[in-house]
């Protein structure tokens, strides 16, 4: 802390400091983009979350900065008292996965970044009217209905530079008119659910992509305020519902921490063995969609044979095959099914042969390699520039798992490795989902026999408060770090909770990645980086 | 599932009834029944998803449960060539319009099946200020399947009650909706000049 | 092995003898169209049910069951659904060519069947350059398909047309080659030349390594030529939705579905006429016995099956490898195929010159 003091001490003496769980100062804006270099500087290389935050008087951000070498945080909040015309620096200079972060700010706050490249709406309409998490935001209908007619495209977006001390707005164009722009998307079948690539095309090779969000942005966020802590952890399911189960498994944390409950070993074990299953169960889609995209449609089938043995373990214990609400704060809902150890076991059985079949089928195909092999190049700086977590990330070569660089649970007892790769191309990422399957498969082994005795749940108070303060809880979901922030103030309902989703951060490098290649080779990158939408858009 | 619970549907019962009190000739009716016979064996999903409900439709076409006894497995990218529209997640603000053109690019015979409680009243997001509370206020729905997602079974129920739904359609006289398309676009003359519709 | 000669030439007989011969002819031409669109419609409702069965067992499902017996009947629902369906009029697009570009391509699959050597003394038409005619009517194909993605105004299917033009101009090389080099072992064109060389031994076995090679090239350029997967780019359905058709509807949308379907049989077709003796059965040299037994088989069933037979190979490779991007695909065809085709011509030449084959 002393150190953090130090760094930011330094550029600017006016700064606070608060005691929290990770190291917390208050810059005033003016100072907050040499505050960011000298972090930066200073090994705080990853911007791995920015909370935007309406705080009644002020309205603002939290920056939370991770280092890369000693995975520690640090969180910054800036803030503005100008409700009507408010105005931030921004850092998307220093960290790239600032674009895309600001630009949700933007369009949730109606906070405008100075010497942002990119200012336009990214969730909703561009003919919305409001900005909807603001607390005094007007939720009637009758201001934003159900619209039938299209909005007119977002040809060009608004940058705010300073210039002699005012700020200016300046007009950029995103396509300029001859452009041959491509809409793939939101209905289209390799988008994986409701994306929209507007896409420069020059012949088949891409020249840039404008990526649309918001097709499936449902205002999880805003929701989760107006319901208490118990009623919350159901939104998670439906988020990333290939990770439902971890993405529970971070709120509860949070939670837990954030009160002090004291989770029983039993329902430790449950929730991590869970957790991997969850995990072969979303690598698995993945092998089958991904090469589904690729345009090897029998994968997809062979992948979810696999599946179903998966969600065949869930329904017996959780009673659902995709949207669980198993976990609860303190531990789990329901106890094992007495079918589980020996469902499990049938599987750790098969996976290994089946995984042989998958690469026989696909990985050792001449054709596939051809199309996966160096295309979609992200290296490790960019990776950790545009914090890109989780498998994708790794298969950079950016040692990221949660679960070895912060441990939770009892993942600091398990043997199992974390694995990275070096290519940083497309069949990286594709190898190393199967063998995270492996390792998944290698944790539920130790575990499966190994299930202590004892409550499943904690005792919890019946009605769920939290005390006045913010926390930040990260896991390792299927796609990456998946993270949530609860800002209390101290009664049933959270006054924000965000959900620092891994997928949204891989929205932003894809027009990075793509330019220059094939059509094609967009679907596999797509397809490779394994985002689910509803993620992305919460 | 016994066979009378598969069969106890009021509706259906009664345009069954319906049809037979406003009686056709043998040919027609003969035609009428061997092309709804075609339709209801035939009917080809739009892949359309936009959410959780959509990887249980993945399941549906999977080696388990396998639409393709059915014949519905010939899932079209192109709305043009589906003949139902299988709307599997939450259909939001932004996606709305987008949504109802997708709805007027399939071409006639065409069906809509609101699949989960997203797409039937909006769900578990029902008080969001940017999810639309129901698919039917934008589009004429034909069955509904709750279920959050519904399980495939679910799902295998719904698109069977469709075919039952179909193969009482009329070909030679009305279909089963009432509201044309002509009355949509009268009632939103936005959607009317964008979509170039000439009165 | 009987002779369909008998039965076409009684009709011929009795047609010309109870009416004028110019009669006759228009009325024989009428007849042989009305059962050529009768087989043409069969094969690709079989086709279709076929493939659906073929790949459900390669995806381990069932595939259609529940219409008719086995799902037999499964295709024809489609056929009556998609005969009824709404053809969609699209605004801003060449009314004329868009309505022609689907009969253009049915128009051309329906005419190689002409020349398609269905079984002894069962053919249509017997040029002298048979193959040569088969060769240019298939590629009157590749005009519908740029047309069908030209005319439809529509920025996905001007791509899909536009990669469907530069694929299929380029593995017609590949065909054409491959063919040259049979046709230079039968030392003829016409389709009955070729099969009756197949008389005591097929191309495959007479032509041996020469032959085999022209064979597998020619199965992968024919898999090409009918844009299927692995090579299915003009209508990669997770690029460009549906490629050159996305604007298609109903029956319009049904006949490039049917000539997906009909060029397949097509190019196993040419396939078992090249390289496996057409209607010939399979005979062995000295098996006399063996030889008589599979006389019996008609000569139709030993066509058309052995068409079926090459077009499951078709169908295995789609189910099986991902699809290759543009540039891979001209690569493979400019850099791989078309060297080891003119070296296997060559090599072909040699054998045929010296008297090396069977």
């Amino acid at each position: 802390m002393v150190n953090i003091q130090e760094i930011i001490g330094k550029v600017c003496p006016e700064a606070v400091f608060e005691e929290n769980e990770v190291a917390f100062a208050i810059v005033p804006d003016a100072k907050w983009h040499e505050v960011a270099v000298a972090l930066k500087n200073a090994g705080y290389d990853c911007l791995t979350a920015v909370v935007g935050e309406d705080w009644g008087e002020e309205l603002g951000c939290t920056y939370y900065l991770k280092s890369t070498a000693d995975n520690s945080l640090v969180s910054v909040k800036v803030a503005t008292t100008d409700r009507e015309n408010p105005m931030l620096h921004s850092v998307s200079d220093l960290w790239k996965t600032a674009i895309f972060e600001e630009r949700e700010v933007f369009d949730f706050y109606g906070i405008k970044f100075i010497n942002h490249p990119d200012m336009r709406r990214l969730f909703l309409r561009n003919d919305w009217v409001g900005f909807p998490f603001r607390k005094d935001y007007d939720e009637n209908p009758e201001i934003n209905p159900v619209r039938l007619y299209h909005e007119k495209p977002d040809d060009v977006t608004s940058t705010y530079v300073e210039e002699d001390g005012k700020v200016v707005e300046k007009k950029v164009n995103v396509f300029n008119p001859g452009d041959f722009v491509v809409n793939i998307g939101p209905q289209h079948p390799a988008t994986h659910g409701v994306m929209r690539f507007r896409t420069h095309l020059d012949g088949e090779e891409i020249k840039k992509i404008d990526v649309v969000c918001g097709y499936i942005h449902r205002g999880v966020e805003k929701l989760c305020e107006k319901d208490t802590y118990p009623q919350t952890i159901h939104f998670t399911d439906r988020l990333d519902y290939l990770a439902a189960l971890m993405n529970e498994h971070c709120l509860c944390l949070c939670i837990e921490k954030a009160m002090g409950i004291e989770v029983p070993a039993r329902a430790k074990v449950i929730r991590v063995m869970m957790d991997e299953l969850m995990r072969i169960n979303s690598h698995l889609l993945y092998f089958g969609t991904f090469c589904m995209d690729l345009g090897a449609t029998t994968a997809l089938f062979y992948g979810l044979r696999e599946r179903e043995k998966v969600l065949d373990i869930f329904e017996e214990t959780c009673g659902a095959r995709m949207t669980f609400n198993y976990n609860v704060i303190g531990g789990v809902r329901f106890d094992l099914h007495e079918n589980f150890v020996k469902r499990v076991k049938e599987l750790i059985e098969i996976m290994p042969s089946r995984l042989k079949e998958y690469h026989t089928l696909v990985s050792g195909n001449v054709i596939a390699k051809n199309r996966m092999k160096n295309i979609g190049i992200i290296t490790r700086e960019e990776a950790i520039n545009y914090n890109i977590t989780g498998p994708s990330g790794r298969a950079s070569n950016w040692a990221n798992d949660i679960r070895k660089t912060n441990p939770y649970e009892v993942y600091a007892d398990l043997d199992f490795e974390q694995v990275t790769m070096e290519g940083c191309d497309t069949y990286d990422r594709y190898i190393l989902r199967l063998k995270e399957i492996e390792q998944s498969i290698k944790i539920l082994a130790q575990l499966v026999d190994n299930i202590p005795e004892g409550d499943y749940c904690a005792k919890v108070p019946k009605v769920i408060k939290l005390p006045k303060g913010h926390w930040f809880q990260e896991v390792e979901s299927s796609r990456g770090a998946f993270g949530v922030y609860i800002d209390s103030d101290g009664g049933k309902t959270p006054y924000r909770m965000k959900f620092n989703s891994p997928g949204f951060h891989l929205v932003g490098i894809i027009d990075k990645i793509t330019r220059g290649e094939k059509i094609a080779d967009l679907i596999a990158i797509g397809g490779s980086l394994d985002y689910v939408v509803p993620d992305i858009d919460r | 599932m016994k066979k009378e619970d598969f069969k106890d549907n009021e509706y259906i019962d009664s345009l069954v009834e319906e049809l037979k009190q406003s009686g056709t000739n043998v040919v027609v009716g003969k035609l009428d029944e061997l092309i709804n016979w075609g339709r209801s064996n035939s009917l080809w999903p739009l892949t359309f998803a936009t959410s959780c409900c959509g990887i249980e439709f993945i399941s549906l076409g999977a080696a388990r449960y396998d639409m393709a006894r059915f014949g519905f497995e010939v899932a079209r990218a192109s709305p043009r060539q589906a003949d139902f529209m299988m709307v599997a997640g939450t259909i939001v603000h932004r996606m709305a319009p987008v949504f109802r053109r997708l709805y007027e690019q399939l071409a006639e015979p065409k069906y809509v099946i609101a699949t989960g409680g997203c797409a039937i009243s909006g769900g578990p997001f029902r008080n969001s200020y940017h999810v639309v509370k129901g698919i039917d206020k934008i589009v004429p729905v034909d069955v509904y399947i709750p279920g959050c997602p519904p399980r495939p079974e679910a799902m295998f129920y719904g698109i069977m009650q469709l075919q039952r739904k179909v193969k009482v359609e009329k070909f030679f006289g009305g279909v089963n909706r009432k509201k044309t398309r002509e009355d949509f676009f009268r009632e939103n003359p936005l959607i009317a000049e964008e979509e170039h519709v000439k009165e | 092995m009987f002779d369909f000669r008998i039965v076409t030439e009684w009709l011929d007989n009795l047609l010309n003898g109870v009416m004028p011969a110019w009669l006759a002819t228009t009325l024989e031409c009428v007849l042989i169209g009305v059962g050529l669109l009768t087989v043409y419609a069969l094969l690709a409702l079989f086709y279709i049910y076929y493939e659906r069965k073929l790949c459900g067992a390669f995806q381990c499902r069932l595939g259609p069951n529940r219409v008719g017996p086995l799902g037999l009947l499964q295709s024809f629902a489609d056929m009556f659904k998609i005969l009824i369906k709404e053809l969609i009029p699209i605004n801003h697009v060449d009314n004329f060519l868009f309505g022609l570009a689907p009969y253009l391509v049915v128009a051309a699959s329906f005419a190689s069947f002409a020349v398609l050597p269905w079984g002894n003394g069962l053919q249509i038409v017997d040029f002298n350059i048979g193959v040569f005619f088969l060769m240019a009517v298939s590629s009157i194909g590749v005009l519908g398909i740029l047309l069908a993605g030209w005319s439809s105004n529509n920025k996905f299917t001007l791509i899909g047309a536009l990669r469907s033009g530069a694929q299929m101009i380029s593995y017609e090389l590949s065909i054409g080659l491959s063919i040259m080099t049979v046709v230079l072992l039968a030392g003829t064109m016409s389709v009955s030349g070729l099969v009756a060389g197949q008389k005591d031994l097929w191309f495959i076995f007479q032509g041996h390594i020469p032959a085999v090679i022209a064979f597998l090239v020619y199965i992968v350029a024919g898999t090409a030529e009918t844009n299927r997967g692995p090579f299915d780019l003009p209508e990669a359905e997770s690029e460009l939705t549906a490629g050159y058709h996305t604007e298609y509807s109903g029956i319009h949308f049904g006949y490039f579905y049917l000539a997906e379907y009909l060029n397949m049989f097509i190019v196993s077709g040419v396939a078992t006429l090249l390289f496996f003796g057409g209607w010939m059965p399979l005979h062995i040299p000295g098996l006399d016995g063996f030889n008589a037994v599979m006389d019996y088989i008609p000569s139709v069933i030993w066509f058309v099956g052995k068409a079926v037979l090459l077009s499951a190979v078709i169908i295995w490779f789609k189910w099986t490898f991902p699809r290759l991007r543009i540039d891979q695909l001209m690569a493979f065809e400019w850099k791989y195929l078309l060297p080891i085709n003119l070296f296997n011509l060559v090599l072909m030449l040699i054998v045929v010159a010296f008297g090396l084959h069977f």
